[in-house]
């Protein structure tokens, strides 16, 4: 966490000189504190407070962006233990690992539809975002080649000093790659080969203590972007190296720990197993999570947790308001009305679809929120329902106006006849999962 | 804990491939019991229909029945859900708590609108009460806050506070539980109660589960989707605090296991 203003003020002059403007030291680092002002306003600050103050604003967890033609995937930058107190930032970016013990064609035909795949949610297209690439005493650079002709997302390359040396070669340097993984023994050797090439460097140990002399040796030795890759498997095990490191980060400011995290589910060996673990590092601090096993029935639900962990609940996905046509509805069928917010849009669009029947899906702006949440907000009444059927001119587009109302909301009927004459006021079910049973039998 | 929700009568509207997994014995719920405690479950959860098959409203005395036959058939712990609506809740569990005074069921749903009958139901006969809110931290307490002030011990309160599935809403709940277990852990006896949530009812609502034909490619294997889909929702709100989590696929139950057994074991995979 950033110092307080009382910190601050420590490492001050407090000679309240007001030099840099403000009356006092102290009111001065109280705008520092708040990020308001620079701390170079104040040209008595000594270097020995200055590296510190500057060491302190620096975010708690490094910020890592792997590049490669125009693809970025964003690691750290994260400020919180749980969601609901801010928000996460930074989604973990799904990996696929590929080895060079496999054929080159076989490599490409896996990457080509990994690369490819694109499911949607809510309107919004999700995809994986990268490859690892495992040196096992194969062609290493054969391989990544090969994987590069199918892909061009990031890379992370596994292996030791000498395959990674040949393997960068094949990769191009344009990119900025993850290279996996420097040991206690090796890491003389690793810390070198990552600052030639610019790459990230992921560093392995048994023991948090292991790994936080691993950090401190790896930083000394000139590299900045590195990231924690925890020898534990299991749910446990993981779970316990993940929380500790990314508290003492977060809570104690713990520079030698404040860094992304690399989580290997695949190598629990099952796909029914890799896909839970790979759950829980999305929800517990995974920054890049390596997959060994992809198909779509796995991948999907696995982009779809991701996107509702790293989901800012402070703004819920809205979908655009407006009349919405489901199974391509004539001008004798019936209206639909609901809110904006994406889950309340696409679980009724979803049954509505499901049924078979055709309708026109009214969406009026309630500000994102679902229907009762918006109702108690009185961003969902009468009048702003009126005023979408308006706006959309939904009168023009039917012939038998009739409009349904969710049933949380029924209250609203008796206001709505008001606000649109003519129209015949229906109520429906209150929960979407019953609308196909209701529009058979009451439209 | 891990709780199996077996239905009253066969369910007309569950997925095909929940059929599928339970084969004949999801119109008997004796052998559904048995079957359900075959596969792993800790305890059981009736949930009773609104209606009969016949289309005429479940009456006390086959609800009565229903509950009887399944604790003649499995000694595990048993959960017990009306309908979902006051009138038939009160009606039909009042005389489930009555006939089964002693078996220390838990009884839901209480809500804010309706709770007072089933509360005092559970204090005269020695059962649970499982109070559900909607996915918000200030509910919960107050529920807690006025099911206690009746005179049942805290001690008895479940809280459920509510879940969506993955991608419908499941976030939400996730963080509402964190918070209220972070609350307790923290000193706040008003959510210092265990937490049972439904993942299997919410999963298998989702399209994802309930339907094979129709849906886009890119959805992939219809069953892996489907069990992949109330696994991931039960073991993320596990992680989130859930002390029992209510399922509907053996095989959810089965992979939700491993993951508990993982996660209890300190010493497995070091």
């Amino acid at each position: 966490m950033a110092l307080s203003g009382i910190q601050i003020y420590k490492l001050l002059p407090q000679t309240n000189c007001k030099d840099c403007g403000f009356p006092t030291c102290l009111a001065f680092a109280m705008k520092l504190a708040a990020k308001q002002v620079e701390l170079s306003a104040c040209p008595h600050v000594t270097d020995e407070a200055k590296e510190q103050l500057s060491e302190a604003a620096a975010p708690p967890v490094r910020p890592i962006t792997l590049k490669s033609n125009g693809y970025d995937v964003k690691a750290g930058n994260e400020v919180v233990l749980f969601r609901h107190e801010k928000t996460f930032y930074s989604p973990p970016g799904l990996f696929l690992r590929l080895r060079d013990s496999e054929a080159p064609q076989a490599i490409k035909a896996r990457v080509a539809s990994a690369d490819a795949y694109e499911v949607d949610y809510v309107g919004i297209p999700l995809t994986i975002d990268g490859f690892a690439v495992q040196a096992e005493g194969g062609d290493f650079p054969a391989a990544i080649a090969a994987v590069r002709e199918a892909s061009h997302r990031p890379l992370i390359l596994i292996g030791d000093a000498p395959a990674l040396n040949a393997g960068l070669q094949a990769a191009g340097n344009h990119s900025k790659m993850l290279l996996c993984h420097a040991g206690k023994d090796n890491w003389q050797e690793m810390a070198a080969l990552a600052k030639e090439s610019g790459a990230a460097l992921a560093i392995q140990a048994v023991s948090l203590d292991e790994m936080v002399a691993l950090s401190n040796k790896v930083k000394e030795a000139g590299v900045e972007d590195i990231v924690l890759a925890p020898t534990q498997r299991g749910l446990h095990g993981t779970l316990t190296a993940s929380t500790i490191s990314r508290r003492l980060a977060l809570k104690k400011t713990f520079r030698s720990l404040g860094y992304p995290i690399i989580n290997f589910p695949g190598d629990l060996g099952d796909p029914a197993q890799e896909v839970v673990a790979a759950a829980q590092a999305i929800g517990k601090y995974g920054g890049y999570i390596v997959l060994d096993h992809f198909e779509p029935a796995t991948a999907y639900p696995l982009l779809v947790l991701r996107k509702n962990i790293y989901t800012d609940p402070q703004k819920p996905i809205q979908v655009q308001p407006g009349l919405y046509e489901i199974n391509d509805p004539k001008a004798e069928d019936p209206v639909l009305v609901t809110t904006n917010f994406s889950i309340t849009y696409f679980s009724v669009a979803n049954e509505v679809e499901g049924s078979g029947l055709p309708a026109w899906l009214l969406v009026a702006d309630a500000e994102g929120m679902s229907v009762l949440t918006a109702w108690a907000a009185g961003k969902f009444d009468a009048e702003r329902i009126a005023k979408a059927v308006k706006a959309f001119s939904v009168g023009e587009k039917v012939t038998r106006k009739q409009i349904v109302l969710p049933g949380h909301v029924a209250v609203l009927s008796g206001e709505l006849e008001e606000e649109l004459p003519g129209w015949e006021i229906r109520v429906g079910p209150r929960e979407a999962v019953d609308l196909p049973a209701f529009m058979k039998q009451a439209l | 804990a891990i709780a199996i929700e077996i239905r009253d009568r066969k369910p007309e509207d569950w997925s095909p491939l929940l059929m599928e997994a339970w084969g004949d014995v999801a119109g008997d719920p004796a052998r559904w019991a048995q079957a359900a405690e075959k596969a792993g479950a800790d305890l059981l959860l009736v949930s009773l229909s609104i209606n009969g098959a016949d289309g005429k409203p479940t009456t006390p005395d086959q609800a009565v029945k229903t509950v009887k036959s399944v604790l003649e058939a499995s000694g595990l712990p048993l959960i017990v859900f009306g309908p979902g609506q006051a009138e038939a809740d009160n009606q039909l569990l009042v005389p489930i708590a009555e006939s089964f005074k002693g078996e220390r069921l838990l009884l839901g749903l209480c809500e804010d609108k309706n709770y007072r009958t089933i509360v005092a139901a559970a204090m005269a006969n020695g059962h649970l009460v499982n109070a559900r809110t909607a996915m918000d931290v200030n509910l919960a307490k107050q529920l807690n806050i006025l099911i206690s002030d009746m005179g049942l011990p805290l001690d008895r309160i479940i809280m459920d506070p509510t879940t969506g599935a993955l991608g419908y809403g499941f976030e939400y709940g996730y963080s509402v539980m964190e918070r209220l277990r972070l609350a307790a852990l923290q000193g706040d006896s008003m959510t210092q109660l265990p937490m049972l949530v439904t993942p299997g009812e919410e999963a298998w609502k989702t399209k994802e589960s309930k339907v094979g034909e129709g849906v886009p490619e890119e959805w992939g294997d219809w069953k892996t989707r489907a069990i992949t889909w109330e696994t991931l929702t039960s073991v993320m709100l596990l992680e989130s605090g859930a002390n029992v989590v209510v399922l509907r696929h053996p095989e959810s139950l089965k992979r939700t296991r491993e993951a508990i057994e993982d996660l209890m074991d300190m010493d497995r995979n070091p």
